[in-house]
């Protein structure tokens, strides 16, 4: 099935090429990366993670959100997302592809990356992330290859793939689950450490990812003969809508908790984000835009009328993939860096080079997605002529 | 097959440029490297462990040295001889072997292979660089 | 052709499998080969190391009075360590330093303090908890309490740069090679008997273990004429012991439950 996506019209070898070519300068500018050291980014002694760890700590939730296809097929028999659980599971791929590579440019010494298999070690939870993350690219692989090959060539997938895609499933929320408890165990980092981290990373997972994938369907339908169908993109929406909701609501519970027990440790790091620390505001705009924005995209997914208006649905889907890709991605990084264990405010902004690489690796996402949604497609155009 | 000559030819070229170090290097075989030892480490006459064990499993030695000094504080080494060694990579080996260039490279540039230990273990601790 | 292509790939697969026996084979040839040869070798630690249960220090604030009485400390870790001084400050890198109480202790701020506290800084530095977050963090063991002695140590083999344990330290007391250090170490005072950092690898005060393998106090308490106090927290005779029996003493952030063990005399 791969050839499906060697050939393709003009628009798909420009699109392709330009990606090739941004991860190509991107591969470049990380050789100077690799030769200088960590230095080159905006990472400090105090804010010691930053954009690259943002970027794979969002896209795991990105990743998770195809759970939201497979799960109401396989489990509830809701027939109709039949024809889109392969573009979730290869957007998990796509999305896993980049979370792997942001941590593999993340590390200060890769080339040791795989003492971490070598020397497992079970009470780190990193360890964990690092095995829920590759079995669920495997498993996605797995299941999303086999069953698109079954109906590929007319028949159903064979038996033993359907305990893959029932594992998928817990699978799917485990991945976001142990990557929130990276952050929610740690004693001495108080805007982390919350009971809510996880199920509030699974929310805005369970709305970034069903997002990002109606906007991908309602492209596909623009340049494909495939199409997702309505049906398909409104569910998916209304799931969007519960999420982004959800995700909200647990933001203000967070509030609510920290204003009101008014401890000022816990108080601080809210504060820094919103208002600003010690005369330090770099993220004051940024926050209050990702929130405006998650509003906004409630207020038009929760509202029928504009929902079932697909242009608008796509500026809520927007809306909500930036809103939570603006506060998982650098707020909660840098909120929960600063102000540091010894209570000084140190910024962080990430640097050019930093940021290139980071789009270069998206681009490396992009292009996995769009040669995995090329063979997807291409077989259901092939099924359906 | 349509492409049978396309075929053979991309194997021919194939199997040019994968023998390529076989007959470009004919009668061009580079020489065992000669090793340099120091005053200090001639007049230590032998080694932490044979001259052949070292040859061939230095890295053994200092694999299990690093293991032993970082993760287990124990700093003695006691060889099959008996002779008590600080384990000490910096303090130990490159205390008589202090002739990096001559000595440590020799072998390694032409096996080809680059230890980054010197990132880290200074080396010449007798002599300023 | 399909099946023909399925074929010589397995061939191809049991050819390696059977080619690759005999190197395997001879490998451990060699390793038996050795064992033929005189007693086993086998290491031990020196006669002079010193040895605790769980190595602790306790800092007597009361002794220091001005920056000054700070600097031949910081001087002495970070001289002989190769601790550079990195031109920007974000990448910083320090073993031990100064800072104010209410930085060193920010979960205790007090609107009105003694005058003493309120304008002398405090020795800050990693506290070798005994229950540390930072160990159960690291995904290779590469930062790991030493069982035998309390130290947390950390092997600059094994770690992969992933800064988890730097996220997960209470107290700031990690530092990470942002860049190759050697270019910012002062080649007078480079100490050519204990190795620099390499970049890409995280660092921190490892209580001199290098010195106690030798009988030496860690070189902050040495330099420190009896202000820093140096020992073992679980011989109920030693010094540090005596000391916590006989003052009042406070840990940072105690409540997070790492049982660090720094101990200060305020």
């Amino acid at each position: 099935m791969l050839e499906l996506a060697l050939k393709g019209s003009k628009r798909y070898y420009g699109w392709m090429g330009f990606l090739l070519a941004m991860v190509g300068v991107g591969f470049l500018i990380y050789l100077k990366q690799l030769d200088f050291g960590l230095g080159i980014t905006g990472m400090s002694r105090d804010v010691s993670w930053g954009f690259y760890i943002a970027q794979f700590t969002f896209l795991v939730g990105v990743a998770a959100g195809g759970v939201m296809v497979v799960l109401p097929y396989y489990l509830h028999d809701y027939k109709a997302y039949g024809r889109i659980t392969i573009l979730g599971e290869f957007l998990a791929i796509a999305a896993l592809v980049m979370c792997l590579t942001f941590i593999i440019v993340d590390l200060g010494q890769p080339r040791r990356i795989f003492n971490v298999w070598l020397y497992p070690t079970l009470h780190s939870v990193l360890f964990w992330d690092t095995i829920v993350l590759n079995g669920y690219l495997f498993l996605n692989i797995i299941v999303g290859w086999n069953v698109l090959e079954a109906e590929r060539n007319g028949v159903h997938y064979p038996a033993w793939v359907k305990p893959f895609i029932y594992l998928s499933i817990p699978w799917a929320i485990s991945i976001h689950t142990v990557t929130a408890y990276l952050y929610a165990g740690l004693p001495g980092r108080g805007f982390w450490l919350t009971a809510i981290m996880a199920p509030r990373f699974l929310a805005s997972a369970f709305a970034a990812g069903p997002a990002l994938l109606i906007l991908l369907c309602l492209i596909i339908r623009r340049t494909t003969s495939f199409d997702p169908g309505r049906e398909q993109i409104q569910t998916l929406a209304k799931t969007v809508a519960y999420a982004i909701v959800l995700n909200v609501f647990f933001f203000l519970c967070e509030i609510f908790t920290v204003f009101y027990s008014q401890i000022p440790e816990h108080m601080d790091h809210l504060t820094y984000l919103f208002v600003g620390l010690h005369g330090h505001g770099t993220y004051v705009p940024w926050m209050w835009t990702a929130m405006g924005l998650m509003v906004i995209s409630i207020i038009l997914l929760v509202n029928p009328v504009t929902r079932k208006n697909e242009g608008v649905l796509a500026v809520a889907c927007i809306a909500v993939f930036a809103g939570t890709w603006i506060d998982k991605g650098l707020g909660m990084i840098s909120g929960g860096f600063v102000p540091n264990p010894l209570h000084e405010v140190n910024e962080y902004i990430p640097t050019l080079p930093e940021l290139f690489i980071s789009l270069a690796i998206w681009c490396l996402g992009f292009f996995v997605l769009t040669a995995l949604f090329k063979i997807a497609v291409s077989v259901k155009e092939e099924v359906r002529e | 097959m349509g492409n049978k000559k396309l075929v053979y030819l991309g194997i021919a070229i194939f199997l040019v440029i994968v023998t390529l170090p076989f007959w470009f290097n004919r009668g061009k075989a580079a020489p065992a490297p000669e090793l340099v030892l120091t005053a200090k480490a001639k007049e230590a006459k032998e080694c932490v462990r044979s001259k052949e064990y070292m040859a061939k499993d230095h890295m053994r030695v200092l694999d299990l040295w690093r293991h032993s000094v970082v993760r287990n504080a124990e700093r003695i080494y006691v060889n099959p001889q008996g002779k008590e060694y600080v384990m000490s990579l910096s303090n130990t080996c490159l205390d008589c072997h202090s002739n990096k260039a001559e000595f440590c490279d020799r072998c390694h540039n032409y096996a080809s292979v680059r230890p980054y230990c010197w990132d880290c273990h200074i080396d010449n601790p007798k002599e300023t660089k | 052709m399909e099946r023909s292509r399925r074929d010589i790939l397995k061939l191809f697969g049991i050819s390696a499998l059977a080619l690759s026996t005999g190197p395997v084979l001879d490998a451990f040839a060699a390793e038996e080969a050795e064992h033929g040869a005189a007693a086993e070798p086998y290491v031990k630690m020196g006669d002079k190391a010193l040895k605790a249960k769980q190595w602790a220090m306790v800092v007597d604030t009361r002794k220091f009075e001005s920056e000054e009485d700070f600097t031949p400390l910081i001087d002495a870790c970070h001289k002989i360590h190769n601790v550079p001084s990195m031109p920007i400050k974000r990448q910083e890198i320090k073993w031990i330093w100064t800072a104010p109480y209410h930085n060193a202790f920010p979960m205790s701020p007090m609107k009105f303090v003694d005058e003493k506290l309120e304008h002398t800084p405090l020795l800050v530095l990693c506290n070798h908890c005994e229950n540390p977050p930072c160990v159960r963090a690291c995904p290779t063991n590469a930062t790991f309490k030493n069982p035998d002695n309390g130290i947390v140590m950390m092997d600059f083999h094994r770690c992969i740069g992933c800064r988890f344990c730097m996220a997960a330290c209470p107290f700031g007391a990690r530092s990470f090679n942002f860049r190759d250090p050697r270019p910012f170490i002062n080649p007078a005072e480079l100490n050519k008997q204990f190795p620099t950092r390499t970049k890409g690898v995280v660092e921190k005060c490892s209580f001199c273990a290098e010195r106690l393998a030798v009988g030496q106090l860690p070189a902050c308490v040495e330099a420190s004429n009896g202000k820093l106090v140096f020992g073992d927290l679980y011989d109920p005779e030693s010094k540090v012991r005596e000391l916590i029996r006989t003052n009042y003493t406070i840990r940072r952030k105690q409540a997070l439950g790492t049982e660090p063990s720094v101990y200060y005399i305020v």
